[in-house]
């Protein structure tokens, strides 16, 4: 993908489907929003007219429902069960296999990564991010244009990650109506896309009809929108797409608090508060499921009946499950309490650390898809809470001369 | 608290960078027990090789049928191939114990970073080992004793927690160094050494803690017991190299297992300094 470029440009309804049409007939396997079984999922589209015209959510911790809509929009909607990394980085994957030959010796062989030329359409702009935090886990490096910082980066990619997403396509839906789980806002994110797609959507629909405002973010964004019927931007079209959008950075259902969240979670390692949300953690990894950043996965072998034939898988994984964190001898993270504060120190400070941004695009899928509501902004407002009570304890207990509360260690 | 655990360069990547994943043939050219349930093979190449291994480093270690492992490099022969030490404790460690000679694994590699023992150049070396945690230091207490000119004084401390649990024994008492002190928790009869934890053997070894280096490892309460014990006696935190264990799945990055705070410890270990690890290891479940 070259730079992003200037050029903007509007489809109708009609341009849209000549466009995934002009998708499926170079070959690629489009992907995109679609209702199924009551929610908007992310599938393989055959043309425009799978996409959720109509629909919208309604979105709470806990809580998921479809409601049609009046004006037929087919991008109102916010973030599903799914995410593109079931795409890019496939729940199951085979890595290798091996076959025991007469003489005892394996012959190793790489699987061929399943290599299909995705594009994408829908891309929210949270899961934009999340794709490119993917890219420094997974692809050891930002693969196209995207973000150009390197801390941490993988010596040793996936491959078969790195394969699929050198060939994929993104086309960007920019937010409009956030749902009440999102918090993009303070997430360090926004409801604009602000790059690494090839094409950007935002949905219009007035009374001048329906329609999508497009920015074109690669040379190969260009030339897609080339090949379909489409007219130069207006001025209406324009101003009401970014005014939407950025009304849209108002109305974030949620927020995480303003402050340094790695400096908090490395502080708040012993709080109390860890056992408050163990009582209520299911330890159901749907939260590390549904992220579109969480990346974690284990491996596992597959024999044949002969055993001389072998087959080694890789599959998603949780630090909510148990055997995570085995060691010989027993779980490191055997508590609830320490895997919860695994995952949510994880996304908000070590991560960081590790691969050089933060590892949460404020998409609110785990607060949503929580059977217990546990909401993450919610207990990271709890965590710092309970700092800044603590730190008030001790300024009260120096001033009265007694000893001051021991917080258990503090790194 | 800032998470200040700086991301360590990746040592250069191994020979076959574009199949990252993929493990190469290894034949199992001598075998011989340490203990009632460790095993040291000594591996060669059947075709392709393996980038060098550092000491510290680790391979994973596949056992057809059953999956793979870390395993620290023991030794390092100059000759080529490369030794392991695997203590039988599950499915594939055992599997490993029971491979014969001539029985060929897969192997992968080598992975993280290394003990780093010249930059004790002129200093005092202290290494302290607990139980399997000698395999990983074997090549460096070779590399020490080899050249000992490179080096101020060499103290080598073992602990075990019985008698037969002891790696290495005829080889420890070739060690030339100025201290080799060894102990074990439950003596048997006929221990005529000492008993007791490996940390009371520092009183022992000589060595000038502001001039010193240590390389540590064995279980964790005995790394967490004898790196503050070295740092209490004025052993700088950082030239404490201790080598950590976390679950690992894929030793490329990828996989997540082994994250220990803010360090994923295939990456920017197995080898830490102690200063950096300590924070992290000072909290329960982390
Ligand atoms: C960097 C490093 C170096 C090591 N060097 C040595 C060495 O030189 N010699 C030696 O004997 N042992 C070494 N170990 C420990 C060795 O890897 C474990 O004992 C081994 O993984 C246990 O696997 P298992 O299937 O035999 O045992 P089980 O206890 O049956 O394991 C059960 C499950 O937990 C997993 N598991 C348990 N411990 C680990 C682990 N550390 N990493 C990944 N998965 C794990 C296994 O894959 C298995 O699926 C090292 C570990 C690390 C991280
Ligand atoms: S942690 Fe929750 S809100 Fe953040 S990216 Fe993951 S699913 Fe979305
Ligand atoms: S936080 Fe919620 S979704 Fe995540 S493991 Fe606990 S109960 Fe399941």
């Amino acid at each position: 993908m070259g730079a992003i470029t200037q050029a903007t440009a509007v489809l109708d309804r009609q341009g849209l489907a000549a466009l995934v049409a002009a998708l499926v007939a170079g070959g690629r396997t489009v992907v995109g929003p679609t209702v199924r079984d009551g929610a908007v999922v992310l599938a393989e589209l055959t043309s425009a007219e799978d996409l959720p015209f109509g629909w919208g959510v309604e979105l709470d911790a806990g809580r998921y429902r479809l409601t049609p809509r009046e004006d037929g929009a087919a991008f109102a909607h916010s973030a599903g069960p799914q995410s593109w990394k079931a795409f890019l980085h496939p729940q199951r994957e085979q890595l290798w296999s091996a076959r025991r030959g007469p003489d005892g010796v394996p012959t190793f062989t790489e699987t061929q990564p399943e290599s299909r030329t995705y594009a994408f359409l829908g891309v929210r702009p949270c899961d934009l991010r999340a794709i490119a935090i993917q890219d420094r886990v997974l692809a050891g490096r930002p693969p196209r244009a995207l973000d150009s910082a390197r801390a941490g980066a993988t010596p040793f990619p996936d491959r078969g990650y790195r394969q699929r997403r050198r060939g994929a396509l993104l086309i960007a839906a920019e937010c409009t109506e956030p749902g009440a789980t999102c918090f993009c806002v303070s997430a360090s994110g926004g409801p604009a896309a602000d790059g690494g797609f090839d094409l950007a959507l935002t949905e219009v629909v007035d009374d001048d009809g329906h329609r999508f405002f497009v920015r074109v973010g690669s040379e190969e964004g260009a030339r897609l929108l080339d090949g379909v019927p489409h007219r130069s931007a207006d001025l209406t079209t324009e101003s009401v797409a970014r005014g939407a959008v950025d009304a849209a950075r108002e109305h974030m259902g949620r927020s995480l608090p303003p402050l340094d969240l790695r400096a908090l979670m490395g502080e708040s390692l012993a709080a109390d508060r860890w056992d408050g949300i163990a009582s209520r953690c299911l330890t159901c990894a749907n939260c590390t499921m549904v992220c579109p950043t969480c990346f974690c996965t284990t491996t596992e072998e597959v024999t044949d009946l002969t055993g001389d034939h072998t087959e080694r898988w890789q599959h998603w994984d949780s630090c909510f499950d148990l055997d995570f964190s085995l060691l010989h001898g027993g779980p490191v993270r055997a508590s609830t309490r320490s895997r919860y504060r695994q995952w949510l120190t994880h996304k908000l400070s070590t991560w960081h650390d590790q691969f050089g941004s933060g590892g949460c695009v404020g998409c609110g899928r785990c607060i949503t898809w929580c059977p217990a509501g546990i909401d993450i902004t919610e207990e990271v407002a709890a965590l710092a809470a309970e700092r800044d009570a603590a730190a008030d304890d001790q300024h009260t207990a120096h001033d009265d001369g007694s000893a001051h509360h021991d917080r258990g260690p503090q790194p | 608290m800032t998470t200040e655990l700086s991301v360590v360069a990746p040592p250069a990547p191994a020979v076959r960078h574009a199949e990252p994943r993929l493990p190469v043939p290894y034949r199992v050219i001598a075998r011989w027990p340490e203990t009632p349930d460790t095993v040291t093979l000594r591996l060669d190449p059947v075709a392709e090789a393996l980038a060098d291994f550092v000491p510290g480093q680790f391979a994973m270690v596949h056992c057809f049928g059953r999956g793979e492992i870390p395993v620290s490099v023991s030794s390092i022969p100059t000759t080529g191939g490369l030794a392991h030490t695997v203590r039988g404790v599950g499915a594939v460690s055992e599997g490993l114990c029971a491979a014969r000679v001539g029985d060929v694994l897969g192997l992968r590699g080598p992975y993280g970073t290394g003990w780093e023992l010249e930059r004790a150049l002129g200093q005092d070396v202290v290494v302290v080992a607990g139980g399997i945690g000698l395999a990983p230091l074997r090549p460096l207490i070779r590399d020490a004793v080899a050249e000992p000119r490179r080096h101020g004084r060499v103290n080598v401390l073992i602990g075990a927690r019985t008698p037969d649990d002891l790696l290495s024994k005829y080889e420890t008492r070739r060690w030339a160094t100025a201290y080799t002190g060894v102990t074990v928790d439950r003596p048997a009869d006929g221990w005529s050494g000492e008993v007791g934890l490996v940390t009371r053997l520092l009183d022992r070894a000589r060595f000038d803690p502001p001039r010193s280096w240590a390389f540590v490892c064995g279980p964790e309460p005995m790394i967490r017991a004898t790196a503050r014990d070295l740092v209490h006696r004025g052993v700088s935190g950082d030239r404490v190299r201790v080598s950590l264990e976390r679950n690992m799945r894929c030793a490329t990055a990828t996989c997540g297992h082994c994250q220990l705070g803010p360090v994923l410890l295939c990456r920017d270990g197995p080898v830490v300094g102690w200063d950096r690890a300590e924070p992290w290891l000072s909290v329960r479940e982390l």
